[in-house]
């Protein structure tokens, strides 16, 4: 009798699960193994071309050193607009968490969390008119200083991470936040009262509580930009050549699919060991 | 130095912060409102670019066809979703932490790596560009959240109050529809918005998957600033921004997310 509600009770799961791990596996790992398998043609097997397998697109990547020089130009990227988004989210996330108390802290909260689940290509966008040049901001600029300045920001590297970090500042304030919450505030009282200064509290003892969250949101930064295209294109312009409008190009622009897909799974490669390095600190985060 | 202080200092640097956030936003939508094409100054109030926005054909069926995929695909994935989650949550079978584990490529892979993966598979199977293969794509980024948020809520759910209806005789499908269902609703609207925003805001893959010329409105606004800004774009923008900024205040008033529960 028990094995037969057992095995109702297995046939209603796998009712319920099936719909959505099918779909899953459809339109996210299939088509990433179908990648895999394209990195190695020498053509798209499809149109009557002719094709067969190679290492081509792999031998592309390591004997030029255009697309490693590319691909460590973004994940520097990656570094500059993760290291700004922490510097500048943790004084946030622990203001929002210890100073804020009440309703206006929940009201603050939201507002910092509201643009990032917004369209992120219109907020690039929008930095886009800011930024352009005899624009806003050098018109607010000059409007403050007495001497004259042309910044010229638009179409720099400084541009890009400038949205860039507009885009993800949210993903750390959010998890660092979450880890400041959990931090007992008789803990810091404690080492106040022992004398310790405000330097040692945070060094010893608010930093080392909340590593787990910032290197969740630094994580949950980093990967993205390192992948990001559309933001140096809009920004960046001619200087906007990153590894990630490299691999748009080989899919809008030039049509060498295999040699694209090459390039993507390097870049999955990346993201992959990336997420596996942080994922026992992940983890921790999340509890 | 004080305390008070240093609480005032933290107050305004959190005002800096949203300065920055809301700022070029605030902008960009009163450049809309701005008579000169080229975004010149002094301001001067028109409302001219939404009038010429309303007769922008390409634009409002953009709009439209980006307004019903969000809806499809919020259907499809918060009902997919939602079951997922009950089996996840009323279940325990070998596995169980490999299928929560899987939701994370989804959500973690940047899009530009999934978006040219589904391109890449959609033409290998025959299905090549168009809406099916965008909502098909949509779905699968908007499933993880949907699951997650759904998953959140049913963890405040009280197990006894399933088996209390068991041993009244209600059948599963009863359970599901009397008890757990009402009780997970929040969470499923919250889901249901966040599947919405996720559609109706992605760029990338749509960017990858739509056909030219039967784009969504995203990737219709970047084919369009690469071409030289408009204030027609700055109008349908600050639309865009003010609806999906409205989706997750709802999806935060329905969800725990943010603040204290």
């Amino acid at each position: 009798m028990a094995t037969t509600i057992a095995g109702q009770d297995r046939l209603r799961a796998v009712t319920l699960l099936s719909p959505a791990y099918l779909w899953l596996t459809v339109a996210v790992f299939l088509p990433l193994s179908a990648m895999a398998f394209f990195s190695f043609l020498s053509d798209v097997p499809f149109g009557g071309r002719d094709w067969h397998v190679t290492l081509d697109n792999y031998r592309a990547f390591f004997e030029t050193t255009t697309y490693a020089t590319l691909l460590w130009k973004s994940l520097k990227l990656g570094l500059i607009v993760t290291a700004v988004s922490v510097i500048v989210g943790f004084p946030c996330a622990w203001v929002l968490a210890k100073v804020v108390k009440g309703r206006s802290r929940e009201a603050l909260f939201l507002l910092v969390i509201l643009p990032f689940w917004s369209n992120s290509l219109v907020r690039i966008f929008s930095w886009a008119i800011v930024l352009r040049g005899n624009g806003v901001l050098d018109r607010a600029v000059n409007a403050v200083l007495p001497w004259d300045v042309k910044l010229n920001l638009m179409f720099s590297p400084t541009a890009i991470v400038i949205g860039l970090v507009h885009s993800y500042l949210p993903y750390v304030i959010l998890t660092s936040y979450l880890a400041l919450q959990a931090i007992d505030d008789s803990l810091i009282e404690a080492a106040r009262s022992l004398g310790a200064k405000r330097r040692t509290i945070l060094w010893r003892l608010i930093l080392p509580l909340s590593a787990p969250g910032i290197i969740a949101g630094a994580v949950l930064i980093f990967v993205p930009v390192v992948g990001s295209f559309m933001e140096p294109r809009l920004l960046g312009g001619r200087l906007g050549t990153y590894y990630g409008t490299v691999i748009e190009d080989q899919f809008v622009a030039v049509f060498n699919w295999p040699l694209g897909a090459a390039l993507s799974f390097i870049l999955l490669a990346v993201v992959l060991a990336i997420l596996a390095a942080a994922s026992p600190i992940l983890k921790r985060a999340r509890t | 130095m004080s305390n008070a202080f240093l609480a005032h200092l933290g107050r305004a640097y959190v005002g800096l912060i949203l300065f920055f956030l809301y700022a070029p936003i605030l902008v960009m939508a009163a450049m809309s409102f701005n008579a000169s094409e080229f975004y010149q100054l002094p301001f001067s109030f028109t409302t001219d670019w939404y009038a010429k926005l309303a007769g922008n054909r390409e634009i409002l069926s953009a709009a439209w066809r980006s307004v019903w995929i969000a809806v499809i695909v919020t259907a499809i994935a918060t009902s997919l979703g939602t079951a997922a989650s009950i089996a996840l949550f009323r279940y325990d079978f070998p596995g169980k932490r490999v299928l929560q584990v899987l939701l994370f490529p989804p959500i973690a892979i940047p899009w530009l790596i999934t978006g040219t993966a589904m391109l890449i598979f959609f033409f290998g199977i025959g299905l090549g560009r168009g809406t099916p293969a965008v909502i098909l794509g949509h779905v699968a980024l908007a499933l993880p959240y949907v699951i997650v948020v759904v998953s959140a809520r049913l963890t405040s759910f009280d197990r006894t109050l399933e088996e209390a209806a068991r041993s009244l005789g209600a059948s599963p499908w009863q359970i599901t529809r009397a008890v757990t269902v009402p009780w997970i609703l929040p969470g499923i609207i919250a889901g249901g918005l966040f599947a919405f925003a996720v559609s109706f805001d992605q760029f990338v893959v749509s960017y990858f998957l739509s056909e030219p010329g039967d784009s969504t409105l995203p990737v219709l606004i970047y084919t369009s600033i690469r071409k030289g800004f408009t204030p027609e774009i700055n109008a349908i923008s600050t639309i865009i921004i003010a609806v999906s900024m409205g989706i997750m205040l709802l999806a935060a008033r329905y969800s725990n997310f943010g603040g204290e529960r």
